[in-house]
């Protein structure tokens, strides 16, 4: 038998393997040559520069600008998503009162659960068509709609820049249908947390004189911490990428002036509509320094924390 | 014998819990609190929902009612626009081929993922750890730094334009976390229903996919789940590697967004409406039969 161990080892491990080698691991340690190229143009012959275009890469504007972005997601992605998921997670799960030793859900737990998730299987792209229309600049799209209603002018939902230009209108339209899509995950993913969390501890609370408020803060937030960094770790790598809805939902690529730009959709840009493929892959390696040392970061801070509760 | 007992136990359902039935205490403040519960939650699902249903709504319109009060209904509900997403813009043929790519790369992924993940997680040689973790490494990395040379090693293969190199380059990205996730759960099975297969003469291959494939069903549906939405929602993979050329070839997501753009020059709001709606009804009939398993599906890696 054990001799046939290594044939079945080799056997089960070559498709796979190779298949990873040659359109994942091969791709990624070319890129960080590349990025030392000039590469410009399908058939141009690359020649080695050496840092040369990271040395422009810092120089340039753009680059820049998509960076700010980055910083203004990973503040305003999780402060949105897991504000208002914690919230609502929180109404579903403990507003119900309790029952049997767990906390009881609130009337028609189930039912919110599932709508709320809803927009979660739904594809990133055509979500971001849809809320392309809802966002329309003139009288005929929801968004305006329901000001109109309240006797407010037309909005320019996705071309208009004021106040800031890391803090846009056209850029936080965007990230209001990331929150969109993302809250119903983390309701979903705090519920789970939630429900794992003893009644007693809500009884004797609510004995003690607890309002709901201070049963939030005081009980729900600090046992759900775990949960929380998980999400907010998830959260952050999404940060570091943005690339459909601005793709899809932006003016003239990132616009309008690069305003609602990401790093992604640069690396896309510039590798794809104007085949400069050194300039996209050193854009590609800062993006990778970037997700790493966040990720690292990231890793370090929830270890801790960890190494604490044990 | 011992297998399939051990999967039954496994795939029990969890015990129900009791009927919602009067609080045992309604005191004003509770009912207070109750209500406003409801109201904060009511407004979150009709914020969910009520893009949705504009867009079905918004399918059977005419041009001029698009762009009249959102939600007034249709004076006659249309059909003609869903014909003309349907063949004009061509969403059955993207559909069609986002069903035939996903098929094959989810299968593909879960086939070649739980092999290597099985002997990852249970043989004992050289240069497992380090295979290991080069498959889990893949989970940080951004795709898109891979995204110039990925391009140019599908162009050289002769996979451009391929469904076959879309369906190779999705397995490929995919095996991260199905090796990651599935040789997490290959350790959890007990070792010994393997050991007694072993003695009873049956091979290497014949005890992974006879024994443990079945035991290892439940990690097997969530990852499943997981892999088919990512895949048939991709949309960056698609837009690099099926090109303007062979708009024949296209999956939905890039249909839909083409469409977008296109509906602009054309003035066939009905049509996109139609498209998009064509688009999200098979998500949502999909949610609603496989909502438990989605749920747990989709947020497995976070509760690992």
């Amino acid at each position: 038998m054990r001799q046939g161990k290594y044939r079945f080892v080799i056997g089960f491990l070559a498709i796979p393997v190779t298949l990873y080698a040659v359109f994942v691991i091969g791709p990624y340690a070319q890129a960080f040559y590349i990025a030392m190229t000039n590469w410009r143009g399908v058939s141009a012959n690359p020649k080695f520069i050496g840092f040369e275009n990271f040395t422009r890469l810092f120089q340039d504007e753009v680059f820049w600008k998509a960076v700010s972005h980055h910083v203004v997601l990973l503040l305003v992605l999780p402060l949105f998503t897991l504000g208002i998921a914690l919230f609502l997670a929180f109404l579903i799960n403990v507003a119900g009162g309790s029952r049997g030793g767990a906390m009881r859900g609130i009337w028609g737990s189930k039912f919110y659960r599932v709508v709320f998730f809803l927009p979660q299987v739904l594809a990133v792209a055509i979500v971001g068509v849809v809320f392309l229309q809802i966002y329309r600049p003139d009288g005929t799209g929801v968004a305006n709609w329901l000001l109109g209603r309240f006797g407010h002018d037309p909005v320019l939902w996705l071309t208009d820049t004021w106040p800031l230009p890391q803090v846009n209108i056209a850029f936080l339209t965007i990230i209001s249908v990331m929150v969109w899509q993302a809250v119903g995950f983390y309701v979903v993913l705090f519920s789970a947390g939630m429900s794992s969390i003893p009644a007693e501890i809500y009884e004797s609370a609510a004995l003690d004189g607890c309002g709901q408020l201070r049963m939030f803060f005081s009980v729900t937030l600090p046992l759900l911490w775990d949960t929380l960094q998980v999400a907010w770790v998830y959260l952050s790598i999404a940060a570091f990428d943005g690339f459909i809805l601005v793709q899809i939902m932006s003016t003239e690529t990132g616009g309008p002036g690069k305003a609602t730009t990401v790093l992604p959709l640069e690396i896309w840009e510039k590798a794809f509509n104007f085949a400069r493929f050194g300039y996209a892959s050193a854009m590609g390696v800062a993006l990778f320094f970037m997700t790493l040392t966040f990720a690292a970061l990231a890793l370090r801070v929830t270890r801790r924390e960890r190494i604490e509760l044990s | 014998m011992t297998a399939t007992k051990l999967d039954t136990e496994r795939t029990t359902p969890p015990p129900i819990y009791p009927a919602a039935r009067e609080p045992r205490y309604v005191g004003p403040r509770r009912n207070v609190f109750n209500g406003l519960s409801h109201v904060a939650l009511v407004v979150w699902a009709i914020t969910v929902t009520l893009p949705i249903l504009w867009t079905f709504l918004g399918a059977f319109k005419s041009n001029t009612e698009i762009f009249g009060d959102p939600f007034a209904l249709p004076d006659q509900f249309r059909l003609d626009a869903w014909g003309r997403a349907f063949t004009k813009a061509h969403i059955g043929q993207y559909m069609l081929n986002t069903v035939i790519v996903v098929a094959f790369s989810t299968a593909g992924t879960m086939l070649f993922g739980s092999m290597a993940a099985y002997v990852l997680a249970r043989y004992k040689f050289i240069g497992n750890r380090l295979i290991y973790y080069i498959f889990v490494a893949g989970l940080v990395f951004p795709v898109f730094l891979a995204l110039v040379p990925l391009f140019f090693v599908v162009r050289n293969l002769g996979l451009l334009n391929t469904h076959l190199g879309l369906i190779l380059v999705y397995i490929a990205y995919s095996l991260p976390f199905t090796v990651f996730f599935m040789a997490a759960f290959f350790r959890t099975l007990p070792t010994s229903v393997a050991e007694q297969a072993m003695i009873d003469g049956a091979s290497h291959t014949r005890t992974f996919f006879q024994i443990m494939v079945p035991m290892a069903k439940p990690g097997l549906i969530s990852i499943t789940i997981f892999n088919v939405l990512g895949q048939w929602n991709q949309y960056l993979l698609p837009i690099v590697l099926l090109s303007g050329e062979v708009e024949n070839k296209w999956v939905l997501t890039q249909g839909i967004a083409n469409i977008n753009t296109s509906a602009g020059y054309e003035a066939d709001w009905p049509g996109l409406f139609a498209a998009l709606s064509m688009a999200i009804i098979p998500m949502i009939i999909v949610y609603v039969i496989f909502q438990r398993q989605i749920q747990s599906g989709l947020t497995a890696g976070a509760l690992k």
